[in-house]
C-alpha cells in the first residue's frame, strides 16, 4: 500500500513517555470537566450546598457549630453523590469512550482523566458550594478558618475516593444495574454498616484492649478517618468517640492528622491504580 | 497493510473468533459481511486493540499491535452507535479530538459537506440521530489515515447525506485507503466493495469479489449469493418451531433468519 506522508499528528504523540500521557489525560480530564461543569446535576448540588451553608450560618452564628453540621452532612453526602456520579458517568459515556479508545491514546490516559474530571467537578461544587457563604461570612479573619479549610479538604478528598471506587466498580461490571447496585453497597458499607460493626465488635470484646483494634478500623474506614480527622481538628473530645481518644492518645494530635490524611491519600490512590490496571485487560 | 494470523477471541465460555486468517495488502473496500454474533465486530474491535486476542497475532503495517497504542494514528474509525458527551457542543467535541490527535486538514470541508455549520454550537445532546451520526462521519474522515474502518456507516442518514458518503468513500479508495466496512445494507455492498469477507461462527467462510461470490453461487445479486451461501451451509433453512421450511423473501437480509436457528 502506497503510504502517504500526509497525516500530521502533533509531534508529541510519537514519544511514548510518561510526560506524554500526562499530558493526554490532562485533556480528557478538561473535557469531562467541561462536560460535567454543564450537567444541570452539577449546579443542583452546588445549590444545596450554596442554600444549606447560607442558611445553617444565617441560623447560628457560631461558626465552629456550622462547621461541625455541615461535617455530619458531607461524612454522608459526598460519597453519595460521588458514587452516583462516578457511575453514572461512566456508563453514560461508554459509547463515547469506545471513540475515544480507537485514538491513538493510551487506555490508562483515558480513564484515570475522567475519572480526575468526575472528581474535580464534583469538588469544584462542593468548595464553591461551602466556599462562597463562608468567605462572605468572612471565616478567614475569623479563628475558624484552618477548621474551614480542614472540611474544606475532607470534603474533596471524599469525592475523589469515593469516585475512584465507584468507577472502578463501573468498569468491572458491564451490568448498569449490578454495577449501580454494588456502588450503593460499598457507600452504605462505609456510611452506616460498618459503624454498626465496629460498635458491636467494641462492645462484645470490651474486656480486651482494643486501642489498637479500633485505630486499624477506623483507618481501613476513609470515612471514620475523615470524622477522626475532623474532630482532632477541631478539638472537640466530647464528640470524639472512643477512636478518636484513641488517636490522640496513643500519637498525639498533630502525627495523628498527618497520619489521617496520609492513609485518605492511599484511600484514593489505591482505586485509582486499580482503575488503571483494570482498564488495560478489560475488552470493550 | 493489515495482517492477522490464527485470531481467536473468547468472552467466557463464548468462542467468537476462531483462527482467523486475513491479511489486505492492497488498497480498496472490504465488505465485512456475516449474520448477527458471527464475530464482525469483535474482528474490528480487535484490529483497533479494543478488544484483546486470546490467542493468535495482529499486526498493521509490520507492527505487532499487542499492548501498544500509537499505530492507532494510521486508523480512522466510525463505531456503530454514535454517543457522545451530552453537554458539549459540536465545535467542543472535534476541537478535542483535534487536541487528541493534531490538526486536521479537511475538517471545514466535510462539515460543509454533511451541512453541520448551523449546529457547530448545538450541544450533542440536543442532537438527532442522524445529524449525530453526521459529527461521527467528520470526526472519522478528517484524518488522513491509510486504513478506515467503518461500522454501519449508514445508520440513520438521509439519502442526500447517503449520497454524499459514497462519494466520499469511493475518493478515500482512488487515493489509495484501505477501508474496511460492515453493513447489513447489500446495496451498499454492491454498489462499493471490491471484496467480500464473510464471516459465520468466527470463520473465515467466504473471501473473495464480488463477482466470485455471484460466480460461486450462480446468483446475480450479492443478496441472493449470500442467501444461497448460507442454504448450503446449514441444508436448508429451517426457522419455524415445528420444523416447518418456509421461502425467504430476496429482500429480507438471510443473515436475520440466522440468530433463530
Amino acid at each position: 500500500m502506497a503510504t502517504k506522508p500526509t497525516f500530521q499528528p502533533s509531534f508529541i504523540l510519537h514519544h511514548s513517555s510518561f510526560i506524554v500521557d500526562l499530558i493526554v489525560m490532562l485533556k480528557i480530564l478538561k473535557y469531562s470537566f467541561y462536560d460535567l461543569i454543564r450537567s444541570r446535576w452539577t449546579y443542583i448540588y452546588c445549590a444545596f450546598y450554596l442554600l444549606f451553608t447560607l442558611s445553617l450560618l444565617w441560623l447560628s452564628n457560631d461558626l465552629s457549630k456550622v462547621v461541625i453540621s455541615l461535617m455530619n452532612v458531607v461524612l454522608l453526602l459526598c460519597p453519595l453523590i460521588a458514587t452516583m456520579f462516578g457511575v453514572m458517568y461512566y456508563y453514560n459515556s461508554r459509547e463515547f469512550t469506545e471513540l475515544l479508545l480507537a485514538q491513538p491514546i493510551k487506555r490508562t490516559s483515558i480513564f484515570l482523566g475522567q475519572y480526575l474530571g468526575v472528581a474535580g467537578s464534583l469538588s469544584a461544587s462542593w468548595l464553591i458550594g461551602t466556599g462562597v457563604p463562608f468567605i462572605l461570612y468572612g471565616v478567614f479573619g475569623s479563628a475558624q478558618a484552618g477548621n474551614f479549610l480542614m472540611l474544606a479538604l475532607i470534603g474533596v478528598a471524599l469525592s475523589f475516593i469515593f469516585s475512584a471506587l465507584a468507577f472502578l466498580i463501573a468498569l468491572k461490571n458491564e451490568n448498569r444495574i449490578k454495577g449501580f447496585g454494588l456502588a450503593i453497597v460499598v457507600w452504605l458499607f462505609f456510611a452506616v454498616v460498618y459503624d454498626g460493626f465496629l460498635l458491636l465488635a467494641l462492645s462484645y470484646f470490651s474486656d480486651y484492649p482494643l486501642e489498637k483494634f479500633s485505630l486499624a478500623a477506623s483507618m481501613l474506614n476513609p470515612i471514620d478517618l475523615s470524622r477522626i480527622l475532623i474532630l482532632l481538628k477541631l478539638d472537640i473530645s466530647a464528640l470524639m468517640g472512643f477512636t478518636g481518644a484513641v488517636f490522640r492518645k496513643f500519637i498525639g494530635t498533630g502525627m495523628g492528622m498527618a497520619v489521617s490524611v496520609l492513609v485518605l491519600a492511599v484511600w484514593a490512590i489505591l482505586p485509582a491504580w486499580g482503575i488503571g490496571r483494570v482498564a488495560m485487560k478489560k475488552d470493550f | 497493510m493489515i495482517s492477522i494470523h490464527q485470531l481467536h477471541k473468547s468472552f467466557g465460555k463464548n468462542h467468537i473468533l476462531k483462527g482467523i486468517d486475513l491479511a489486505f495488502e492492497k488498497p480498496g473496500i472490504i465488505a465485512v459481511l456475516g449474520p448477527n454474533g458471527s464475530g464482525k465486530t469483535t474482528l474490528i474491535k480487535s484490529i483497533l486493540g479494543m478488544v484483546l486476542p486470546s490467542a493468535g497475532e495482529l499486526k498493521i503495517g509490520n507492527q505487532n499491535i499487542k499492548n501498544q497504542w500509537q499505530y492507532r494514528q494510521k486508523i480512522a474509525y466510525l463505531p456503530q452507535i454514535a454517543r457522545f458527551p451530552d453537554n458539549l457542543t459540536v465545535r467542543e467535541l472535534l476541537n478535542m479530538i483535534k487536541d487528541l490527535r493534531g490538526k486536521s486538514e479537511d475538517e471545514a470541508g466535510l462539515i460543509d459537506l454533511f451541512e453541520l455549520g448551523p449546529h457547530l454550537k448545538s450541544r450533542l445532546g440536543n442532537l438527532s440521530g442522524g445529524t449525530r451520526q453526521k459529527v461521527n462521519l467528520v470526526l472519522t474522515f478528517m484524518y488522513d489515515c491509510p486504513i478506515i474502518i467503518l461500522d454501519e456507516p449508514t445508520a440513520g442518514l438521509d439519502p442526500i447525506s447517503l449520497v454524499k458518503l459514497k462519494e466520499l468513500i469511493e475518493y478515500q479508495r482512488s487515493i489509495g485507503k484501505t477501508i474496511l466496512i460492515t453493513t447489513h445494507v447489500m446495496s451498499l455492498v454492491e454498489e462499493l466493495a471490491d471484496e467480500v469477507v464473510y464471516l459465520l461462527e468466527g470463520h473465515i467462510h467466504f473471501r473473495g469479489s464480488l463477482t466470485t461470490l455471484k460466480e460461486t453461487y450462480h446468483e446475480t445479486s450479492v443478496e441472493r449469493a449470500i442467501a444461497s451461501l448460507l442454504e448450503r451451509q446449514k441444508g436448508k433453512l429451517e426457522f419455524s418451531s415445528n420444523g416447518h421450511q418456509a421461502y425467504i423473501p430476496a429482500f429480507v437480509h438471510p443473515s436475520s433468519f440466522i440468530v433463530h436457528r
